[in-house]
């Protein structure tokens, strides 16, 4: 396969070898930090809300914590197999970056079916809908949010596979596989904070 | 793709399709200006309504429609994207770059803009436009009925996104793309505050987004976040929207600071005074400009403590402005100022913007403010700092930059005209507007009863306005005079002292053909004081490589307003094929190598070197 | 030529200030003629800021003066200037001088935002107290211990802190005396609390200030100061009024007020309070907050209210009643009187 070929012949961290790679590394920081502000905005929206149940349903009642736990047994572990990814880029072994993505896409995947499992869960058995009060809102909103993004993160790096299958590591696709790694580990991060705020202080507050 | 991309094409497709910061720049600039001109005739007509007690020239809805449009007109379509019009064109030059960093991204932001703005006018043709103010405080704009809160929600949200996908463009293209020598404390003061106000956007403009995507939801899909009969809360979109929109404010300003820091050394032949300082002063200015949001909302309710921390650190950002006033003092003190059209703009917002300050001060204190608080006291204060600040900046910019963007000199008589006109029809707007507001009329009333001595005021402020129209019709004969039979611009027509300079006016698309080495503050003007004519290049000419261009910008930006338009009417099926449009063009984008061209180091001009 | 240009740019700003030399407003409505506590000390305040503002302004005023008088480019002069690259103890200066001036602005600022507001245990039992509810576009009164609702016309005794509970039922609006003490905005979510005490008997404007619909221009109230012992013999005499028509035209006026307006109105304690209560509806000084206080007004606003506040909630009743049917009602509302004077 071609990737043996380009094996140890590109440069030191590929991702950041060339000016494109360099801006984009670099532009996808900040826009991971634009994404923060976007998230700190939802969680400060939630911790306003999270009492609001407007008589229907509580927090305390509706969580269930072992489906979340999984849930985020899930998440941890696909940003582990997206670290090992990026150690497999950085090696420059092409068909080891792409095993280890296409675990954390499967991992990824699952969680994504959790999720709608719970939402369906939610509205069906407890009628706690995104109308239902204002923390329904809240809730929905910002654990929807997050998501989507798990949906682009997903069907991303399933669009950087396929594309890159038959074409090994070069100079112009590593930056995108490393940014579309770092995009998986904000989302991941982001869902410890949800895990966090959501459902352990909804259990416990 | 090579050379073969350089054939002409289409002008209508080269312009839709370009990725040409100079040209992008263009763009921006000419379609701001179509906005700030649609934004001053609601202005005019605001001001007919209140030339006499209980007018009825318009009736009360539509003043409220045009008192939300002018607001968000002038602020998001106008001040934002010609503030982003100099950054595109000026910035990469004054770097000593070929490009900015993202092309690609660097079109989408601006044809995201372009849908969001005629997206936010749409309400004119579609049976009322957003009439909730500006800040669209819910649950005034969760409940208004119509649609056209809806365009205001969707229109900024897609306009939004084009900006902080702008500002993540500059902020890279300042720390990867400046030329060799160019250290950030040789940076010029206005590509300075391009990288401090393209920070403030990436981390303002979020919560922004956020405050849209909750009226949004409850607007369209029966969320409850500001509903209070359902546990919902308005005062979080008022947190929201002012954590954004304070910053907002810097976001327009420190621009203008940037481009009087370079206007003023330029027109008094003297180095910016402390550059380092005002340096320091901006980005503490940014910074400080997170910690503030709370004094837009001191007679919420939030109690004395949170009023007094916001006080106090309001009062703080004086500090830093003071230090910048000074300083611009301090550059012409001993200069040689000579008074163009652009300097006398930089000197005229000088005692405005100082008058905006004052006032920002007397702002801050709560108690007093529980009077000034949306009264026409405020009115004043943010017209002295916007259009004191703000327009005056970028009408020095024009004036300043006009000939290296476009190649030809604007005429300096007219500009003048221009200049006291507006100078005095401004003064004449909004100063008595202060005592309006004190005197007990409160802001965004669309009448006022007689008898209570707010007449002649309020005449004086209508008389001021119609002034400024007329100034702005002077720019417009200007600039359509100019075009046609102006005289055709120098490299360097004012002696100045910054990079983009050093080369043709208007520039070649490729910028520099051999990148400059910079040797210091002031780079060109160091050179000429040194006896060079041009920039000593960093490296052997070569071939360049350049861009690709590419339709796929516009179509996103068709796909996300398609999307939004229909979500409107609720016709979910082609709102989905919106964003499938979207989408199916992000993942060409994504599929599809980039790989760019060269334009080979033969087909450059002889002189080779700055591409005279 | 260019000297004369200096010249002009003043001829606005003296033209204002002549303008502002003839008053500083109407003293019902001014908060440049402060008649209360709260008023007062905002004032104060503005104009301590003021002072130290306008010393400001004039350090910068002297400094462009010289700047722009003394260091312009004359006619063949090529001279390069000296390229000063700046000066620190200058910098130090104009950084630590305004720190010292806001300091002296600071301290009575915090001071005075604790000082007005109001500590709810420390209210005394007897103050009086209402609760403030604005609507699209009318304001409610209601008294609760004095067991007195009433509407547009706030009634408030001199010389004593009058505490207020300000809410909203509808969209956030703010509540507004600028003649005895600033304001504060009225919520839909969270209620908020405030002081206000005037100095003399008298009548004051009160506005919205919060953007509330097309109307909010028009959202006006008055308020209407009373001597202490005045203050109480009206709300005794509020408390008892039951509105009893006066005349027969007026009992025909009655009538109609039952059968039409008693779902959205009350009188005393009989009717909704979906709009305003109505028990003194004569004393009122003006008809919907803007017109004058008269039949013919009344009548118009009966008829149509949208002509004259768009926007409200209130149907129009012109269709619906007759023009004998409207005169017998206006008869029947302008009797509702309640203060003596």
């Amino acid at each position: 396969m071609r990737a043996e070929e380009t094996m140890n012949k590109l440069p030191a961290n590929p991702e950041r070898a060339t000016l494109e790679g360099k801006n984009k590394f670099l532009g996808f920081w900040f826009f991971l930090g634009g994404e923060t502000v976007l998230f700190a905005s939802l969680f400060g929206v939630y911790l306003g809300l999270r009492k609001a149940t407007n008589g229907g349903v509580t927090s305390q009642e509706l969580f269930e914590l072992p489906l979340v736990f999984i849930a985020t047994m899930l998440l941890l572990t696909s940003s582990l197999t997206a670290v090992f990814a990026t150690m497999s880029l950085k090696s420059q072994n092409f068909k080891a970056m792409i095993g280890w993505l296409v675990i954390t896409v499967i991992l990824g995947f699952s969680f994504l079916g959790l999720e709608i499992y719970e939402f369906n869960h939610y509205v069906h058995e407890y009628e706690h809908t995104i109308r239902s009060s204002a923390w329904g809102s809240a809730f929905y909103t910002l654990v929807g949010t997050h998501g989507a993004h798990v949906l682009f993160g997903v069907s991303w790096i399933t669009l950087l596979i396929v594309r890159n299958f038959g074409r090994g590591l070069n100079l112009y696709n590593a930056p995108k596989f490393y940014v579309a790694a770092l995009y998986w580990h904000f989302v991941d991060v982001v869902w410890v904070f949800i895990f966090t705020v959501v459902y352990l202080m909804g259990k416990v507050g | 793709m090579s050379a073969h991309a350089q054939k002409k094409k289409n002008p209508i497709w080269d312009w839709l399709t370009t990725v040409d910061h100079k040209k992008i720049g263009i763009l921006y600039l000419a379609t701001g200006a179509f906005f700030f001109l649609l934004g001053g005739l609601e202005a005019i007509l605001i001001r007919i309504q209140l030339l006499y007690p209980e007018n009825n020239f318009v009736g009360a809805q539509t003043f409220n429609e045009l008192l939300t449009m002018h607001g968000t007109t002038m602020i998001f379509l106008a001040a934002m994207p010609l503030v982003f019009g100099f950054f595109n064109a000026i910035v990469p030059l004054q770097i000593g770059a070929r490009d900015v960093a993202f092309p690609f991204v660097n079109s989408l932001g601006y044809w995201l803009f372009t849908a969001g703005g005629i997206m936010l006018n749409l309400g004119w043709f579609l049976g009322g436009s957003p009439d909730a103010g500006w800040t669209g405080y819910a649950p005034l704009s969760t409940t208004s009925p119509g649609n056209g809160v809806d365009f205001y929600v969707l229109g900024l949200q897609i306009s939004g996104i084009g900006t902080l996908i702008g500002g993540i463009n500059f902020l890279v293209t300042i720390v990867n793309m400046r030329a060799p020598g160019m250290t950030f404390m040789r940076m010029p003061l206005f590509t300075w505050t391009t990288f401090i106000t393209s920070g403030l956007i990436l981390f303002a403009f979020p919560a922004l987004t956020i405050g849209l995507a909750l009226l949004m939801l409850d607007r369209l899909f029966g969320t409850q976040f500001f509903a209070a009969e359902a546990g919902g809360n308005p005062i979080i979109y008022e947190h929201l929207f002012w954590i954004f929109g304070h910053p907002e404010v810097y976001i327009l300003i420190l621009p203008a600071f940037g481009i009087f820091s370079e206007v003023i050394p330029v027109m008094a032949k003297k180095r910016l005074f402390g550059y380092s300082a005002m340096v320091f002063a901006t980005a503490l200015i940014g910074f400080l400009g997170f910690m503030v949001w709370v004094h837009h909302m001191f007679t919420v309710g939030l109690g004395p403590i949170a009023n007094s921390i916001f006080a106090v650190a309001t009062m703080l950002i004086a500090v830093p402005t003071g230090v910048k006033i000074f300083n611009w003092l301090f550059t012409m003190w001993g200069g040689k100022v000579v008074f163009t059209t652009a300097n006398l703009w930089a000197v005229g917002f000088i005692p405005s913007f100082v008058l905006g300050g004052m006032t920002g001060v007397m702002l801050s204190v709560p108690p007093a403010d529980y009077q000034y608080h949306d009264s026409y006291f405020v009115v004043a204060h943010f017209h002295y700092v916007i259009v004191g600040g703000v327009v005056f900046g970028l009408f020095a910019g024009m004036y300043y930059w006009w000939p290296k963007i476009f190649g030809r000199m604007l005429n300096e008589t007219l500009g003048k005209i221009h200049f006291w006109l507006f100078f005095i029809g401004f003064h004449l707007t909004f100063f008595p507007q202060h005592f309006l507001g004190l005197m007990g009329m409160p802001r965004r009333v669309y009448t006022y009863l007689s008898g209570q001595e707010l007449e002649t005021a309020n005449f004086v402020s209508s008389i001021g306005a119609f002034l400024m129209g007329v100034a702005t019709i002077v720019m417009l004969w200007n600039i359509i005079q100019t075009s046609v039979a102006g005289k055709k611009a120098s490299n360097d027509p004012w002696d100045a002292r910054t990079l983009e300079w050093a080369i043709s006016s208007p520039p070649p698309e490729y910028n520099f053909a051999q990148t400059p080495l910079v040797r210091g503050l002031d780079a060109f003007w160091l050179e000429k004081r040194a006896g060079n004519k041009t920039m000593t290049p960093a490296e052997p000419l070569d071939d360049i490589h350049m861009p690709d261009s590419s339709i796929l910008p516009f179509m996103m930006a068709v796909g996300l307003f398609i999307a939004a338009l229909s979500a409107i009417y609720s016709s979910w099926a082609i709102a989905i094929g919106g964003l499938v449009l979207t989408f199916a063009m992000m993942f060409l984008r994504s599929v599809i190598d980039y790989h760019g061209y060269h334009i080979h180091k033969e087909d450059l001009p002889s002189e080779g070197v700055d591409g005279k | 030529m260019r000297r004369w240009k200096n010249v002009w740019r003043f001829l606005p700003l003296l033209a204002v200030m002549a303008l502002t030399l003839t008053g500083c407003g109407n003293e019902q409505l001014s908060a440049l003629l402060p008649q209360g506590e709260g008023a007062r000390m905002q004032f104060n305040l503005m104009m301590l800021s003021l002072y130290i503002m306008i010393g400001v302004f004039i350090v910068v005023a002297i400094i462009y003066t010289v700047v722009l008088l003394k260091f312009r480019r004359r006619k063949g002069d090529n001279e390069i200037p000296e390229q000063t690259e700046g000066n620190v103890t200058l910098e130090i200066l104009w950084t630590t001088i305004p720190i010292i001036l806001l300091l002296i602005l600071a301290v009575p600022t915090v001071m005075t935002t604790f000082a007005l507001d109001p500590d709810e245990e420390k209210i005394p039992k007897d103050a009086i107290r209402v609760n403030v509810t604005a609507h699209q576009y009318w304001w409610e009164f209601e008294y609760p211990d004095l067991e007195v609702k009433t509407s547009q016309d706030l009634y408030m005794p001199a010389g004593e802190k009058v505490y207020f509970n300000l809410k909203s039922k509808d969209v956030i609006h703010s509540f507004w005396v600028p003649a005895i003490g600033g304001k504060m905005d009225t919520n839909t979510a969270t209620e908020n609390l405030m002081w206000l005490k005037a100095d003399e008997a008298g009548t004051y404007f009160g506005k919205c200030a919060e953007l509330c619909g097309p109307s909010h221009a028009l959202m006006d109230f008055k308020v209407i100061v009373k001597d202490k012992k005045d203050f109480m013999a009206w709300a005794d005499k509020m408390k008892a009024a039951k509105g009893e028509p006066e005349g027969d035209l007026a009992a025909q006026g009655q009538e109609i007020f039952q059968a039409n307006c008693i779902g959205c109105h009350a009188i005393g304690n009989e009717g909704s309070n979906v709009g305003p209560n109505l028990t003194s509806f004569g004393d009122r000084t003006t008809i919907a907050g803007i017109l004058e206080h008269n039949e013919e007004n009344l009548k118009k606003w009966i008829k149509n209210p949208q002509d004259i506040k768009t926007g409200n909630n209130m149907p129009q009743f012109g269709k619906q009643l007759s023009d004998d049917e409207l005169d017998a009602l206006a008869e029947y509302l302008m009797g509702l009187k309640v203060d003596g004077e």
